[in-house]
């Protein structure tokens, strides 16, 4: 089964369900405690205790960090680690895979994410997201910004919508080279263009916390360079979760990383130790690239 | 934390981290021979093996050299993290520290082809050879603990340095209340005294390889008097 799931501005997702074999148990070096600074004095979003479980499959085992305002948090770890399905519980979009159960508190500004009341839309705006692909729109520039605004009845007249369209490309970076031709197919512009284009398109519904899954795996290292700058720049307004396989780019946008091992949180550290002094040995093996 | 370079995905880079230790700790070898061969040098009148150390040098440098290309090299290929940056930014340092310690035994070999010249001095001797042991065995005992990664075994050489400074200053006023007393003797003297200011520098050198150690292996800057960087020691 192929679920589509929608996140702040509408833009769609295919999602496979994750496949379901048991994970192996590490007994060697069972992860029992996080160790470092798992949470921080101005949460923007606190999580505590979380579990997550694809059908008998646990994902996620009690998994606890916050993150900070104005903060940047890398999440890093080998392929099925977890930290890509910890990252879509921060916006519900696991809510559509099938079997999916999440347990835990999970907290946006001391809001409940999974309350009984929670519309999934607004939460959505707030916590926007961009995947590792880029996906615009198959509209042009202008419509794939000002599509969001639009349907979550920010801006109708054009003038407002002109000028979110002109702020949003501006702050990702795109504004001077798609100016002259706003009216041109989104998905007619380079990689690094679309995922900038993406980026524009999430912060266009003003979010407070963007989620970024891979955003820079597809791209080359100069389209890289410029994510990463516009990263730094998004951190004076927005909350960054960023999901990455590259260790210096974690190492390079993120204040505090946290490595994950088979569902486990296994450190959450300033980049800075986790770079040069990691505390826990499965999350040195990592990231110098020896057999865990 | 054990220290392993030997578990990388990439056997090249296993190799290469090997190597770069494997060439500072044979740089450190030629440097605590050069040393060894400078004191005795200056002991015996021998002006022939103070020639031998002065010409080692030139290798010393040119071995200083070729590690900092390698590890310049392991940083822009492999982007070393964690222990293998530690590693790497130790070995370079250390690389350094020996280069410096080859300069003080070439200075003391100087002194020695000068004291050939000019004759021996009558005093200071005895003191040269007490601090020259205490160095001596403080760099070998440094470059030991580096092999090993024995962070206690290099917090307890480092402490050794404060002996030898405190030799160093006795030796000193002994000196130049002997001077004093001989004022012909001021010029043979000086050069005893250039020479044991060479060994306490030497010293120095390898409480900063010691530094290093504790880098490596508990990444933890302890330098310019920064010991309690060190936690639980």
């Amino acid at each position: 089964m192929n679920t589509m799931t929608l996140d702040a501005t509408g833009q769609a997702e295919p999602v496979q369900p994750k496949p379901l074999e048991k994970e192996a148990v590490d007994t060697k070096t069972k992860v029992r405690e996080t160790v470092g600074k798992p949470f921080c004095d101005s949460a923007k979003l606190r999580m505590r205790n979380v579990n997550v479980f694809y059908g008998e499959a646990q994902a996620i085992h009690d998994v606890s960090l916050d993150i900070g305002r104005n903060e940047v948090v890398a999440m890093i770890g080998p392929s099925g680690c977890g930290k890509s399905t910890f990252l879509r519980c921060l916006n519900r979009m696991n809510d559509t895979i099938e079997g999916c159960r999440v347990e835990g508190e999970l907290a946006l500004d001391d809001e409940p994410i999974y309350g009984p009341k929670v519309d999934v839309v607004p939460l959505r705006a707030r916590v926007g997201m961009v995947f590792q692909k880029p996906n615009p729109f198959p509209k042009s520039i202008y419509e794939n910004v000002a599509y969001g605004p639009k349907i979550h009845g920010i801006a109708s007249r054009r003038a407002e919508l002109d000028e979110i369209v002109e702020n949003s490309l501006r702050r990702a970076g795109l504004w001077n080279e798609v100016k002259d031709r706003l009216d041109k197919p989104g998905t007619g512009l380079s990689g690094g263009q679309q995922q900038r284009l993406c980026i524009a398109r999430a912060i266009a519904v003003s979010p407070e916390v963007i989620l970024m899954d891979e955003p820079c795996s597809a791209l080359d290292p100069i389209a890289t360079a410029r994510i990463e700058e516009l990263i730094d720049e998004l951190r004076e307004n927005y909350t960054i979760a960023i999901v990455t396989h590259s260790m210096q780019q974690a190492a390079r946008v993120s204040q505090r990383t946290a490595y994950f091992h088979l569902g486990h949180l296994v450190e959450v550290n300033d980049t800075e130790t986790v770079f040069t002094n990691p505390q826990h040995e499965l999350t040195e093996a990592y990231i110098t690239g020896r057999f865990g | 934390m054990e220290m392993h370079f030997d578990q990388h995905i990439s056997r090249q880079f296993n190799e290469d981290l090997e190597s770069i230790k494997t060439e500072m700790l044979e740089m450190g070898g030629m440097v605590a021979s050069q040393v060894a061969d400078a004191v005795d040098a200056l002991a015996n009148a021998d002006s022939e093996l103070a020639e031998k150390v002065l010409h080692i040098e030139e290798e010393i440098d040119r071995r200083e050299m070729a590690l900092d290309e390698h590890a310049t090299l392991i940083i822009a290929k492999r982007q070393p993290a964690a222990s293998d940056l530690r590693m790497v930014m130790s070995v370079t340092r250390i690389a350094r520290d020996l280069e410096r310690i080859g300069d003080e035994a070439s200075k003391i070999a100087k002194m020695a082809i000068a004291l050939t010249d000019e004759g021996t001095s009558p005093r200071g001797y005895t003191e040269i050879r007490h601090i020259a042991i205490a160095v001596r065995k403080m760099l070998n005992d440094a470059l030991d603990a580096y092999t090993r990664f024995d962070v206690a075994s290099a917090m307890a050489t480092l402490a050794e340095d404060e002996q030898v400074d405190m030799d160093y200053r006795t030796a000193v006023r002994e000196l130049i209340t002997y001077m004093m007393e001989d004022p012909r003797s001021i010029s043979r003297v000086i050069n005893v005294l250039w020479s044991l200011r060479s060994l306490e520098r030497i010293g120095d050198h390898a409480k900063n390889i010691c530094e290093q150690v504790v880098y490596l292996v508990e990444g933890a800057d302890i330098r310019h008097g920064h010991q309690k960087n060190l936690k639980n020691f």
